[in-house]
């Protein structure tokens, strides 16, 4: 089947689509988009976390048909050109970084979490992040870089 | 495979009756963890986020019409105060990302014993609106559930709504797993207080082959509280409903817990859960 969906801004179309396939797997296998991470394929890991419709979902378990004509925005969407935005700068600076593999879709989350409550306290950082499981278990830098962002988007 | 996608309610329940052999697929998380682990390859696949009515809930003589589509942070945003038990059990469902896909129809639609919104819909004696094209007809909630991940649905048929009076006094719901976030419930347990009829309503999950209640625990304690004069709830009683609740599962062991500990643990949340409501019930007066 052939899929349009706007996707970081732009029209996207592809073609020969097994209907079975998730959201996830178009985004990276055929749209060449591999920011969203695949790991448990299950929604327990929160790797790959994008927006659709601007409400954060599990990519994985999105049928891919589900996302015809719909508004998506993966980790790739959210910086400015070569502008990093506040939240991925403030998970480089806090070094909440290790393997990076659940950075995307922490990035996701924390953006999501910040656009609907941006001066959050700790346990409504960590009910927003508990979805995203990071296996380094750097959870505490992860927490700096959302405290950290917070603040740098509450001055800018 | 064939991906259905339907415009409206009646194309949808068209679509079911020209398919039986299609899986309904609205948030996706259950359906679609099959799916990827290629556990099950249906014929057709309908989905059903393209049908508008079934993301919407309102309120008719009384009584709360959900829509089999509405996800679970809707419950949590929007019914917070009105159906506070099934509210309560919706935050414990998944994660944001789940509980922003993962629908109460669904849950439905899946029956399996260890879905979250089942104690709550057992304790408030909802019933299922269920519809084909021959018709629409409603199943009382406990007559809904009829084995491990089996419903009541004819192959034509779909979930349309829960219907759900919302009980008239307070509402609690225990879950027990091996972490406070992302986790399957271990036992978990579901109580409304109906004090307008005096009654009282139960809801065991994850202890048996199917969601249940426990009924002569709920005809003991609605002949034991004192709903005039509200005073303090004799601890004799909070046991023995513990103990009631407990007689009325029937767990297995497997990986996420043992049947003992099932048992226990659903003892101790049925204790607590009342203590919570009957404090709530003095409070309110």
């Amino acid at each position: 089947m052939r899929i349009t969906t706007t996707v970081n801004g732009e029209s996207r179309q592809v073609d020969d689509v097994w209907p079975g396939e998730s959201l996830l797997y178009v985004l990276r296998e055929r749209m060449g988009l591999p920011g969203s991470k695949n790991a448990c394929e299950q929604g327990e890991c929160g790797s790959c976390t994008v927006y659709l419709d601007n409400v954060p979902v599990c990519a994985c378990l999105v049928a891919a048909g589900q996302a015809q004509d719909r508004d998506i925005t993966t980790v790739e969407g959210l910086a400015d050109g070569e502008d990093l935005h506040p939240v991925q700068q403030c998970f480089v600076e806090a070094g909440a970084v290790q393997c990076g593999f659940c950075t995307p879709g922490l990035i996701v989350a924390a953006h999501d979490l910040l656009a609907r409550e941006p001066q959050p306290s700790d346990p409504e950082i960590r009910e927003a992040l508990a979805g995203n499981l990071c296996r380094c278990t750097g959870y505490e830098k992860i927490l700096d870089a959302v405290r950290l962002a917070a603040d740098r988007m509450a001055t800018t | 495979m064939d991906f259905l996608q339907p415009r409206s309610w009646a194309e949808a329940l068209e679509a079911k009756a020209a398919h039986p052999g299609a899986v309904p697929i609205a948030g996706g998380t259950d359906v679609m963890v099959e799916l990827n682990f290629d556990k099950h390859r249906p014929e057709a696949l309908l989905d059903l986020n393209r049908v508008d009515d079934l993301a919407q809930w309102w309120t008719e003589d009384g009584r709360v019409r959900l829509g089999a589509g509405v996800s679970y942070s809707r419950v949590i945003d929007e019914l917070g105060d009105t159906l506070p038990g099934l509210a309560m059990a919706s935050r414990t469902v998944g994660s944001p990302q789940i509980r922003n896909r993962g629908t109460v129809g669904g849950n439905l639609g899946a029956a399996s014993p260890a879905g979250d919104a089942h104690p709550a819909l057992l304790a408030a004696e909802a019933s299922v609106e269920v519809a084909s094209t021959r018709g629409t007809r409603s199943i009382p909630i406990a007559e809904f559930y009829t084995g491990v991940k089996r419903n009541a649905l004819e192959p034509d048929e779909l979930v349309a709504a829960i219907w759900v009076t919302p009980p008239s006094g307070p509402q609690q719901f225990s879950k027990i797993g091996t972490r406070n976030a992302m986790v399957i419930s271990v036992a978990a347990f579901g109580l409304a207080l109906h004090p307008d009829r005096r009654t009282v309503g139960t809801g065991i999950g994850s202890a048996a082959p199917t969601p249940r209640r426990a009924p002569d625990a709920e005809s003991f304690l609605a002949g034991e509280l004192d709903w005039d004069g509200r005073r303090e709830l004799a601890d004799s009683v909070a046991r023995e409903f513990g103990e009631r609740v407990r007689a009325a599962a029937s767990p297995i062991d497997d990986v996420r817990g043992t049947a003992a500990y099932r048992l226990h643990s659903l003892s101790v949340m049925a204790r607590r859960a009342l203590a919570w409501a009957w404090h709530d019930y003095q409070r309110a007066a």
